[in-house]
C-alpha cells in the first residue's frame, strides 16, 4: 500500500499525516490539542477529520505517543558515573522520561521517593557480569516492596539472575530479564534492555494510559522520542543524509537534544575517559523549558550577558519571565517580549547542548600536555537541526541553533561549525516511524524535501578547521 | 595510619572458587604509559583473573568505581612517571569511605623521582594503606603469586582452568 496514515498522540498536540511511500510525500496532515476526557480518542478523530481521513480507514496506521506522561521510568544501578547512568541512557535510548535515577543501595528516602514518583517501568540494573550482586538483589527486594504491580526490567549482573529470579517470584507486575546495560566495565549493551522496554510499553503501559484504541488499531506504536531518535539515526546513516549532526527540541517543560555521531576522540594527544556513549544519543534536560521550567533557564545564566548579547534590557526579559510564571500558556506580543523569549531559548539551547556533548580538560603531565576527553566529541557534526518548540517555528530559530555552535575558549566538545535546519513541519516522528516500519529511503526523502535550511549557519566550504585548533579552546 | 582491616567485611569474606576473580588494573593520575599496562592486562588475564583495565591517566574515583561494580578483590595499580605519592594518597580512605576498605590494593613502577632506597619507599607506600609495594623491573609473575597468596588467606581459592575474563581494553 503506498499510502500510510501516521499519528503521535503528544503531550500537547496530537497530530496525524497521510505520506505517500512510493513517491515520498506529505498528502495531508493537520493538529489539534490532544485530549485528556475523557481520553485521546476524541482528538485523535478531530485530527484525522481535518485531515480528510479518519483513523478507521483502511490505511495501514503507525503511532507514537507521548500522551499521559509519556513513558515514565525509574533507572536502578549501582555506581552513578557507570552502570546508573547505563540504565538512565537505556531508558532515554528507549523513549523514557527518566523520572530517578537511583544509585547504590535503595534506602527508606528512595522508597518513598519511587512510591511519589509512581512510575510506569522500572529499570533495575547494578554490576558487570560477574561483578557486584548483593546491589542488585538488595534493590529487587526493595521494589518490590515499595512498587509490587510497577513492570520490571532486570538489567544487571548475570550472575544475581538466579536470586533476583527468586526475589521477584511473588512481584505482581510483569518481570522481564534483558541482557546487562553494562556485561563488562566501560562497555554498554543498551539494545536488549531497549527492546523489552518497549515491548512492554506496548503491551501494559499504553493500554493503562486509555490508548487500548490506538493500540488495537496501529501497526506500530513507539513513543515519541523513541520515533525521533530513530529519525536521527535515519538520517544520520542514510548516504547524502546529514552525517554527524544534533538535533533539539526546546518544549514548554523540558528540552530534548538528540545526536547521531560515535564522537570519539578526534586526534591521538586525546585520552577517552568514563563510559562509551551511543551513537545515537538522547538527552532530557528536565529543568530547561520555555514555560513550566523557564526559572530553571534563569538560574542557570548570566543576565547582564544574556541582555548585552541579544541587544536586551534585564527589566524586558524579567517582565516577559514574571507574565510566563503567571501564566504558562503566555504567548509573546511586544517585539521586546518576542526577543526575550528567543534569547531565554538560545540560552536552554546552549545549556542542553553543553549538557549533551562531552568535554575536553587538559591535564599537564611529565611528559607534557594531554587531553582527557569524557563525552561525544560533536565537533565536526555539520548540521544541528530545530525541532519543535522556538528552534522550529520561532521567529528568529538561527539565534536560537547558533546558541549550539561552539565558542573558542570552551571545553565543551559542540559543533564547530554547523550549518542550520529547521523542522518547520514538524515531522521528524513521523520520520521515525517510517523507519521503524523498514521504510528508510521513504522516511529520510521526506525528511530531507521538508527540514528548510535556515541562514546563519557556516558556509560548506569553511567548515572543516585545521586539525587541533580545539585545543586550547 | 590506615592499613587494611584485619577481619574482612561482610561482603568480601572470601569468593566462591567457581566464579573468577574480578581485579581492576591501570595506570594512575597523569601518566601515560601503556605498554607495561598491556602486559600485566595479558599476564594477569592468562593467570585465572577477570582483568577489568581501566588503561592509563586514570583517577582514583575511577578505581573504586569500577571495583564497586565489579566486586574486585583487588586494585593493581601501576605509577611510572615518579607521582605515585602525590597520585595514590588517600586512595586507602577513599576506598573505606566508598564501603570498600577490605580491597586489596597493589602498587608498582618508577614510584618516586631519586629515590634510590626501595624498602624506604616500600615502607612509605605501605603506610598509606598498600598491601603490596614493587619496585621498578618486577616481573609479572611475582605480583600474581602474590596476589594468589593474599587471596587464598582470605579464603579465595584459585581456579582450576582459565576463565577468558572481560579483559578486553
Amino acid at each position: 500500500m503506498p499510502e500510510l496514515l501516521l499519528a503521535d498522540v503528544g503531550s500537547t498536540f496530537t497530530k496525524v499525516c497521510v505520506v505517500h511511500t512510493d513517491e515520498p510525500r506529505l498528502l495531508a496532515r493537520a493538529a489539534v490539542p490532544t485530549t485528556t476526557e475523557p481520553d485521546v480518542n476524541q482528538g485523535l478523530d478531530a485530527a484525522c477529520r481535518l485531515a480528510g481521513t479518519a483513523l478507521d480507514t483502511a490505511l495501514p496506521l503507525l503511532a507514537s505517543s507521548s500522551a499521559a506522561g509519556g513513558l515514565r521510568i525509574a533507572a536502578v544501578g549501582l555506581v552513578p558515573s557507570l552502570t546508573a547512568k547505563a540504565a538512565e541512557m537505556a531508558a532515554l535510548g528507549a523513549g523514557a522520561k527518566v523520572v530517578g535515577t537511583f544509585p547504590y543501595a535503595l534506602n527508606t528516602d528512595d522508597e518513598n521517593r519511587l512510591r511519589t514518583l509512581e512510575p510506569d517501568l522500572v529499570l533495575l540494573t547494578g554490576g558487570t557480569d560477574g561483578g557486584d550482586t548483593s546491589h542488585i538483589v538488595g534493590n529487587a527486594e526493595v521494589i518490590t516492596r515499595t512498587l509490587p504491580a510497577v513492570p520490571v526490567v532486570v538489567a544487571g549482573n548475570r550472575n544475581a539472575h538466579d536470586d533476583l529470579r527468586r526475589v521477584l517470584d511473588g512481584h505482581q507486575g510483569p518481570v522481564r530479564f534483558a541482557d546487562n546495560v553494562m556485561p563488562e566495565l566501560n562497555r554498554l549493551n543498551l539494545g536488549p534492555s531497549r527492546d523489552c522496554i518497549r515491548q512492554l510499553f506496548l503491551e501494559r503501559i499504553v493500554i493503562a494510559k486509555g490508548m487500548g484504541r490506538l493500540k488495537a488499531r496501529a501497526d506500530l506504536l513507539v513513543p515519541t522520542p523513541q520515533a525521533v531518535l530513530e529519525a536521527v539515526r535515519l538520517l544520520g546513516q542514510t548516504a547524502g543524509g546529514l552525517g554527524d549532526f544534533l538535533a533539539v527540541d526546546i518544549g514548554g517543560a523540558t528540552t530534548d537534544v538528540y545526536s547521531h555521531g560515535a564522537g570519539l576522540p578526534s586526534n591521538a594527544g586525546v585520552v577517552y575517559k568514563g563510559l562509551p556513549e551511543p551513537i545515537d544519543k538522547r538527552t532530557v534536560e528536565a529543568d530547561l523549558g520555555m514555560r513550566h521550567t523557564l526559572s530553571g533557564v534563569m538560574a542557570l545564566i548570566d543576565l547582564e550577558g544574556l541582555c548585552a548579547e541579544h541587544g536586551l534590557q534585564p527589566e524586558e526579559v524579567m517582565a516577559w519571565t514574571t507574565r510566563v510564571a503567571a501564566d504558562p500558556g503566555a504567548i509573546p506580543h511586544s517585539t521586546q517580549e518576542t526577543a526575550a523569549d528567543t534569547a531565554l531559548a538560545a540560552a536552554a539551547c546552549r545549556l542542553a547542548v553543553q549538557r549533551h556533548c562531552g568535554r575536553l580538560e587538559e591535564v599537564w603531565g611529565p611528559e607534557g600536555r594531554v587531553f582527557l576527553q569524557e563525552g561525544k566529541d560533536l565537533g565536526d557534526a555539520g548540521w544541528v537541526v530545530g525541532t519543535g518548540g522556538p528552534a522550529a517555528f520561532g521567529p528568529a530559530p538561527e539565534v536560537i541553533l547558533a546558541a549550539a555552535r561552539r565558542r573558542a575558549g570552551s571545553a565543551s566538545l559542540l559543533p564547530r561549525a554547523p550549518r542550520f535546519l529547521a523542522d518547520r513541519d514538524y515531522l521528524l516522528w513521523a520520520v521515525g516511524l517510517l523507519a521503524q516500519a523498514g521504510l528508510d529511503e521513504a522516511g529520510a526523502r521526506l525528511a530531507l524535501h521538508h527540514l528548510r535550511e535556515v541562514p546563519g549557519g557556516d558556509a560548506p566550504s569553511c567548515r572543516r578547521v585545521p586539525e587541533g585548533t580545539h585545543r586550547g579552546e | 595510619m590506615p592499613t587494611s582491616p584485619e577481619v574482612p567485611s561482610p561482603r568480601h569474606h572470601g569468593c566462591p572458587s567457581a566464579t573468577p576473580v574480578n581485579i581492576v588494573l591501570g595506570v594512575i593520575g597523569a601518566d601515560c604509559h601503556a605498554v607495561g599496562n598491556k602486559i600485566l592486562e595479558i599476564a594477569f588475564r592468562e593467570a585465572g583473573f577477570r582483568v577489568n583495565n581501566l588503561g592509563v591517566m586514570v583517577a582514583q574515583a575511577e578505581f573504586i568505581a569500577a571495583a564497586l561494580e565489579t566486586d574486585a578483590r583487588a586494585m593493581v595499580i601501576s605509577s611510572l612517571c615518579g607521582h605515585a605519592e602525590i597520585d595514590c594518597r588517600g586512595l586507602r580512605e577513599r576506598c573505606l569511605e566508598a564501603g570498600i576498605g577490605h580491597i586489596l590494593l597493589y602498587l608498582g613502577g618508577n614510584l618516586t623521582v631519586g629515590e634510590t632506597d626501595f624498602p624506604t619507599v616500600e615502607r612509605r607506600f605501605r603506610e598509606m594503606g598498600f598491601d603490596r609495594v614493587f619496585p621498578p623491573g618486577t616481573a609479572p609473575e611475582e605480583g600474581i603469586a602474590a596476589l594468589w597468596e593474599d587471596l587464598r588467606r582470605r579464603g579465595c581459592r584459585q581456579p582450576a582452568g582459565d576463565t577468558k575474563g572481560p579483559g578486553r581494553a
